[in-house]
């Protein structure tokens, strides 16, 4: 337990607003009548639905298939019959709807037939594939498929595992609740993850601000067959991101534009170990999560939601209040507000924190930068966030990539440390997707470029193909007109030689035309040929009629 | 006064050498500035600016026989970077060429297309798949939306469809930019 910590750049401590909500056990939220299931909820390619409108569906069945490797199954959550499958509205900051699976659910609340998982038996590979499918995803924040990060790759396996306990963010208890309350689950989990990925030093890094949660997992990881050390690390903001938490563990630092398994380390959150714990040893699919309900509301708590459930009827459930100015899906750091309150909670809903003005006064307006540089003393990445912001403000985008742009975290302590209250991570999120925006474009259009340049080269090489084929036939009948006449004994002419040629090509067409005259209608029998007579003479007689009055008509 | 005569022709005499021996061993492939000029034109391969395709494009834009503001799909940003790489100042788009339109995908209403292959024969990045009296398909990923397939059609069964902003193609607006506090008195 003395093992030595250490310490990440920058930072901030902002008031942790945790009591509120972490006092309070935690509930399961009532069944909604509607469950609302987008098919992207994780990072990668968005799930495949596999149901129509009028199935019926079971708790824990899958609705949609991971497609691709970097993906992840989606589950009903309840039980009930699929009311839709379009565009909803979708937990993102744009408004914008995104493909949904609607299910009326029946009350019943019915599982589907689900088994545990025998992991020590299974082939890793196996593994993965089955975790994939019950749509196991990072419940940090990131919702990355865990599947996938739970493959060590070549090195066979990843010497450090580190579970995240951190929950650096202000307002966030989910975590906190989780590791009171369920830290065998917890450790079970690891005990997965350290199977598949070979890991011989498991550390779980827990801030200081959560004594219970420190006592609870402390107690669990005595009980447990292997050794899991628990680390109190210093309350700091964003102790919790992976990259500051691996720094504060280990001392060591994820190089830039690398990730942390290249460096034989891989952080997994406590809220996926639970999730895979549930999914290994009872067979569950990730269908629910914790969820802190936290701000301007009567009861802040924490709640066992499913996965679907409108975000409104989380809020009346924790008591709503007069004068909510908005609502967050995350903390007041890294937290995306809401366009609206239909939207259901997903696997990265960690915490619905409702804004008032006197909790979040809102923010005096933006004042020039000073440069002051506080931002650069506050930044965990160690980047220079002045620069950053001038150069994206500016359209830079080139000159802010030189300033390492994408090793920003989003963590917003920059904006919070900015005495001219400018919404800095802002203009960084507009920059990197203004890049990414041009990358793709810059694909497409070298692809564009690549397929006209082949079209091109396939049209000379036809030409020339044709070209030669009529040269090398011309060639053939020539050295074989030039043949017959020597036995003839005079040697032809040019234009004998041409005139030759034309009658040959004559006497072929004829041949081509005597050989493809329909064949049916020779050697018939009398009686068909009778009646194909006697159609022929009503054609004539068509015919006739057909002309006659267009004969009449034009006389006069 | 020889010995100086014969140093500075034989220093001469070298160089012209290692000169001529550079001039072969790293001879330059094709129009280095025709590839940079190509690089930022957008690969419609669309022909409103009057050449047969970006490359040839490129290649007069290169050799000075074409001003920089014929590509109405490269838009104002486009003249903006080719200006740049050029040194020369940057000119409004030449609206004779066309306007920018907002950015589309060619689409075959398979009810009325008649498989002629004429679109296909004008395709200019072979992103019509089909064959002849078979029913014929944009394959969305790969169009340009160079219009290039509207005319031919006999039918007039492909229509342009602009690319609607969804999740996977949203982008982080610009944040509002800062405005400077003006008072009644500091204006007065």
């Amino acid at each position: 337990m003395s093992r030595e910590l250490f310490k990440f750049k920058g930072g901030v401590h902002p008031p942790e607003h945790k009591a509120e909500s972490n006092a309070r056990p935690v509930r399961a939220a009532p069944l909604p009548k509607k469950l609302v299931i987008p098919l992207r909820q994780h990072i990668g390619s968005p799930a495949k639905p596999l149901v129509s409108v009028g199935d019926r569906v079971l708790k824990g069945q899958m609705i949609g298939e991971a497609d691709g490797t970097i993906s992840a199954a989606v589950h009903a959550s309840s039980s009930g019959i699929v009311s839709a499958v379009d565009q909803q509205p979708v937990p993102h900051i744009s408004g914008l709807p995104d493909l949904c699976i609607s299910i009326e659910t029946d009350g019943r609340d019915e599982w589907v037939e689900h088994r545990p998982l025998d992991y020590r038996a299974l082939a890793p590979a196996d593994l993965r594939i089955r975790l994939r499918d019950l749509g196991l995803a990072g419940l940090g924040g990131a919702v990355f498929p865990s599947a996938v990060k739970l493959d060590p790759g070549a090195a066979q396996h990843c010497p450090t595992l580190i579970i995240n306990g951190g929950e650096c963010e202000p307002w966030i208890t989910c975590d906190d609740v989780l590791m009171r309350t369920r830290a065998d689950e917890i450790l079970q989990g690891v005990a997965i993850m350290r199977h598949l990925l070979g890991s011989t030093e498991i550390l779980v890094g827990i801030e200081d601000n959560k004594p219970e949660a420190i006592a609870a997992m402390q107690a669990a990881a005595a009980r447990m067959d292997f050794a899991a050390e628990i680390m109190v690390v210093p309350a700091r903001y964003p102790g919790g991101g992976a990259k500051q938490m691996i720094q504060v563990l280990t001392g060591r630092e994820v190089p830039s534009g690398k990730l942390s398994t290249d460096i034989g380390i891989q952080v997994f959150n406590v809220g996926t170990a639970y999730a895979l714990a549930r999914a290994v040893h009872h067979g569950e699919p990730l269908i629910s999560r914790l969820v802190t309900v936290t701000g301007h509301v009567l009861r802040p708590q924490n709640f066992e939601v499913l996965i679907g459930t409108p975000m409104h009827a989380l809020i009346t459930l924790a008591g709503d209040r007069d004068g909510t100015t908005g609502v967050l899906m995350g903390g007041p750091m890294m937290g995306m507000p809401m366009p609206n309150l239909d939207v259901p909670v997903v696997k990265a809903t960690n915490c619905i924190l409702v804004q008032s003005a006197e909790l979040f006064p809102p923010l005096p307006k933006a004042l020039p930068c000073i440069r002051c540089t506080r931002c650069a003393d506050a930044c965990p990445a160690e980047l220079q966030p002045q620069e950053l912001f001038r150069f994206a403000k500016a359209g830079d985008f080139g000159r802010a990539q030189e300033y390492h742009l994408f090793d920003c975290i989003e963590c917003g302590c920059c904006s919070y440390v900015c005495p001219s209250h400018i919404p800095l991570v802002d203009f960084y999120r507009y920059a990197k997707s203004e890049i990414w925006t041009r990358e793709k474009d810059k694909r497409a259009a070298d692809l564009a470029r690549e397929r006209h340049e082949f079209r091109q080269f396939r049209q000379e090489r036809e030409k020339k193909e044709k070209a030669e084929k009529l040269a090398a036939k011309a060639q053939a009948k020539r050295a074989e007109l030039a043949a017959a006449p020597d036995a003839g004994g005079a040697a032809p002419s040019e234009a004998d030689a041409k005139k030759a040629l034309i009658a040959a090509a004559l006497a072929r067409a004829q041949a081509k035309k005597a050989e493809t005259a329909p064949k049916n209608t020779d050697h018939l029998p009398p009686g068909t040929q009778r009646e194909i007579e006697e159609i022929e003479a009503r054609r004539a007689k068509i015919r006739e009629l057909a002309r006659q009055p267009l004969e009449s008509d034009e006389k006069p | 006064m020889l010995a100086a005569i014969l140093v500075m022709a034989g220093i001469a005499v070298a160089i012209g050498l290692a000169l001529g021996w550079s001039a072969i061993r790293f001879k330059v492939e094709g129009n280095p500035l025709a590839e940079k000029i190509d690089a930022i034109l957008p690969q419609t391969q669309c022909g409103q600016c009057g050449f047969l395709g970006c490359r040839p494009y490129a290649e007069a834009i290169a050799k000075g026989e074409a001003d920089i503001n014929l590509c109405p799909p490269g838009g104002e940003e486009g003249v903006k970077k080719l200006a740049d790489l050029l040194g020369v100042e940057p000119k409004p788009l030449d609206e004779t060429h066309g306007a920018p339109k907002p950015k589309s995908v060619a689409f075959i209403d398979e009810q009325t297309c008649i498989g002629c292959t004429l679109c296909i024969q004008a395709c200019p990045v072979d992103a019509i798949s089909g064959a002849a009296k078979q029913m014929h398909t944009i394959i969305a990923a790969e169009c340009t939306g160079c219009e290039l397939c509207l005319p031919p059609c006999p039918v007039d069964c492909i229509t342009m469809v602009p690319i609607a902003e969804d999740l996977p193609h949203w982008k982080w607006k610009h944040p509002v930019v800062m405005l400077k506090q003006v008072s009644g008195d500091s204006s007065a």
